[in-house]
């Protein structure tokens, strides 16, 4: 599409009837097994994630939705896996969804050799192995290359790295911006818990010490990758910013305040509806990143990075004002609000904050934009 | 999902791509042109007459009204296309094709869609829109302009009132008008719609000047102005359902308005640092155009969303208005951050930079698309009460007579 083109109102500019079904799947199936009850005694057990919850995502094949059917999935496309995060950002779901398949089966799809496929993804979607991607090395660039990979020897360290206490394996960015597929189970690999602002994804720190690491012949991917990875976090970010909606309304709808609920002050309803116009932008940001991803690649990096703004933005405001239309009660963690109010953070800065995606948007734009000094 | 055209979509684009080629830039005005408002009403008149003549005109109207008898999605096409193109086109055109013929399409008589429906197509018939007074703007229903009827039996109406805020009152033929016909009703019910020619002795438009230097709005006095009972739209006491078609089509229609940030971020990379780069180069400007490039396509986007529910038979309703709150406060926001980026230059800039014209007449203009079609504060009342279900406002003067109202 040339420049004016992009915006092209479709008149089927909305889900399947089928992906629409696909959600209401997903939504029920967490609603029965993620209460927040549920969550709390996850955090009060200090357990890294919501096993039994996985081993039901697998069951129901929702791990394998995007992967290949040739290596054991369902082979479905970006806007099927969107409407899955959507339900696991509704939910604030302690799974390692976004790590293992959004980002470690796709890298693997993406950059892997015809083996690494054939060793991993089918095990990726049955959720018998779990997959993480190893991008950060404390400050500073947000994907940072100080880990070497000589020999098949893996050295240096990434931190901090979701999920990579359950992970079996793991895509490690590295210098020259290759991956390398390394097994975190090896004597070569230290793995230390960190204590991760987000009580509901663990995060470590990983010291490679001359692992045996295997290179991934697909360099390059990288920016494929996070892209793909920016919409469906835009897809659970619309999710969840829904979910503190509709808990913000229930609450306000329900508490009595001089007289009358509390839903009827205008500074209330306006503070909704801002949250309203926001959540509905972003979701769709992400719908048209969806489909740019299964349909028009060249598209994508803009469409991504929109998606990625909007995202954090919608659910920003909606954790925030969640958390205070609830008043005192909100801040107890018998209130429910601390659950998105720490994801957003945790979302916020994962694959890059505002200011890196902020750039990606701008130099994706055609013209004249110059590239940030 | 599919932001491809169908087979006949895409046929339908390029004979649109063709025939505006061939016909819109002898139309199209330079970016921040100005010219006198008789000159814009004239230049406005002539594109219509092209569009008619080449058939695309009216596209959803029935052939025998006129219009081409299509079914939608082609409308979106050929605005689309349209947009691409600088047109004398604004509030002037597209009052008359985008309120007043709808209004008239679903309540008008036979005899008024053939007299009104063509002509206004052909660009023969323009249109304002009397609707807001002083007094009866958001709280629309409270307007107090009152018609009765002649005492000479001759079924005619005699109108007496003022209007405001028109745009263009001064320089079209026609008005879409409602006024109180019963003030012993409640506000909503007693109020009866009608179309009024704008040269019918007793309507006397004075231009308001406003903030921006022009004078596109007018106040409308209406003394002992006679209407024929045949103008009326609807029947008498349900002129607020007719309102509700044209307010229902207004925002559906303002979501549409193209507010580039393009432009911003090509300004700001236009825009010297004094340190060997541009403004674009700095990390706040760059974070402030890219949030509002990622709402500009979220509202894009969305109103994509709402037009597929269009096209599948559902009623938006209150969704309608959340691309507007959506953009205007966007609009502004930007063109602010515009505004200072060449300091004292963008407030004072040399002649000939028509780059910060625009920039200082949309920061202006943007105070105004904060209220029109619905303020911000309405619109976000209207999305908490019928999207979310929080309870309505307080309405002192529900269900009470209007002639008993205070104030």
């Amino acid at each position: 599409m040339d420049r004016n083109d992009w915006a092209r109102a479709a008149m089927n500019f909305d889900l399947s009837d089928e992906q629409k079904m696909l959600g209401e799947q997903a939504r029920a199936l967490l609603s029965d097994l993620s209460s927040f009850d549920r969550l709390r005694v996850l955090i009060d057990s200090g357990a890294e994630w919501d096993e039994p919850l996985w081993r039901a995502l697998a069951d129901m094949g929702f791990l394998g939705a995007a992967i290949p059917e040739a290596y054991g999935g369902l082979g479905l496309g970006a806007l099927d896996l969107g409407v899955i995060m959507e339900a696991l950002g509704a939910a604030n779901a302690a799974v390692p969804f976004m790590s293992s398949i959004v980002l470690g089966a796709e890298a693997i799809r993406l950059a892997g050799s015809e083996a690494q496929k054939a060793a991993w993804l089918p095990k990726l979607a049955s959720g018998e192995a779990v997959a993480t991607f190893a991008y950060a090395e404390g400050p500073g660039p947000v994907f940072a290359t100080g880990v070497t990979l000589e020999g098949g020897r893996l050295n240096g360290s990434k931190s901090p790295v979701a999920d990579a206490g359950i992970a079996d394996v793991a895509v490690v960015l590295v210098a020259g911006g290759g991956f390398a597929l390394v097994e975190l189970g090896q004597p070569g690999v230290a793995r230390t818990r960190l204590d991760s602002f987000d009580q509901l994804r663990a995060h470590y720190r990983l010291d490679f010490a001359e692992a045996a690491a295997e290179a991934m012949p697909g360099a390059g991917k990288l920016d494929r990758l996070i892209d793909q990875a920016a919409v469906q976090a835009a897809f659970e970010a619309a999710g969840a910013a829904e979910a503190c909606l509709k808990m913000a309304r229930d609450y306000a709808m329900e508490r009595q305040m001089f007289g009358r609920p509390l839903a009827g002050y205008q500074a209330i309803k306006h503070k909704l509806a801002d949250v309203a116009v926001a959540t509905e932008l972003a979701r769709s940001n992400a719908y048209y990143g969806g489909w740019a991803a299964e349909s028009s690649p060249d598209d994508l990096p803009a469409a991504a990075a929109a998606a990625r703004l909007s995202g954090i933005k919608c659910l920003e405001m909606a954790a925030r004002e969640n958390l205070q239309v609830h008043g005192g009660i909100g801040y107890t963690f018998e209130a429910n609000c601390h659950f998105y109010y720490r994801r957003e953070r945790m979302l916020a800065v994962h694959l890059g904050n505002r200011g890196f995606w902020a750039d990606r948007l701008l130099n994706a734009q055609p013209g004249s934009q110059g590239k940030a000094a | 999902m599919d932001f491809n055209d169908s087979p006949a979509e895409a046929a339908f684009r390029a004979e649109a791509r063709d025939w505006l080629a061939a016909h819109a830039p002898a139309h199209e005005l330079a970016a921040g042109t100005k010219m006198p408002d008789t000159e814009e009403a004239d230049r406005g008149r002539a594109w219509m007459r092209e569009l008619y003549a080449g058939g695309w005109s009216g596209l959803t109207f029935p052939k025998a009204l006129g219009g081409r008898g299509l079914s939608g999605p082609e409308a979106v096409i050929f605005a689309e296309e349209e947009g691409k193109y600088h047109l004398p086109k604004g509030p002037f055109t597209s009052i008359g094709t985008g309120m007043a013929l709808p209004v008239i399409a679903k309540h008008g008589t036979e005899a008024q869609k053939q007299r009104f429906i063509e002509p206004t197509l052909k660009g023969d018939i323009t249109w304002c829109q009397l609707f807001s007074e002083p007094a009866a703007g958001s709280d629309l229903a409270a307007l107090r302009t009152k018609a009765v009827r002649a005492d000479d039996g001759s079924g005619d109406w005699i109108v007496n009132g003022q209007k405001v805020w028109s745009s263009w009152a001064h320089l079209t033929d026609w008005g879409i008008l409602v006024v109180r016909t019963d003030p012993a009703l409640p506000k909503h019910k007693g109020l009866t719609f009608f179309v009024v020619d704008m040269k019918t002795p007793g309507i006397e438009t004075r231009p308001i000047r406003q903030i921006s230097g022009a004078s596109e709005f007018n106040e409308t006095f209406l003394t002992d102005v006679r209407i024929p009972d045949a103008n009326r739209l609807g029947a008498e006491g349900e002129g607020w359902a007719c309102c509700m078609t044209v307010l229902m089509g207004e925002r559906l229609g303002s979501g549409a308005h193209r507010s580039g940030v393009e432009p911003l971020i090509d300004y700001a990379a236009a825009t010297p640092d004094g340190q060997g780069g541009t403004m674009l180069d700095d990390r706040a400007i760059r974070q402030q155009l890219a949030e509002a490039l990622a709402e500009e396509q979220g509202e894009r986007f969305f109103q994509a969303r709402l037009r597929t529910m269009v096209s599948k038979g559902e009623n938006p309703g209150a969704l309608a208005g959340m691309v507007k709150l959506a953009y205007a406060s966007r609009y502004q926001k930007t063109n602010g951050l515009a505004l200072e980026l060449r300091g004292l230059a963008g407030i004072a800039p040399e002649a000939g930079d028509t780059a910060t014209g625009d920039v200082q007449y949309d920061y202006i203009y943007s105070t105004v698309m904060r209220i029109a079609g619905g303020a911000d504060e309405v619109l976000r009342n209207q999305i908490a009460e019928r999207v979310l279900g929080m309870p309505g406002e307080v309405r002192m003067d529900k269900d009470v007579p209007f002639e008993s109202l205070k104030g």
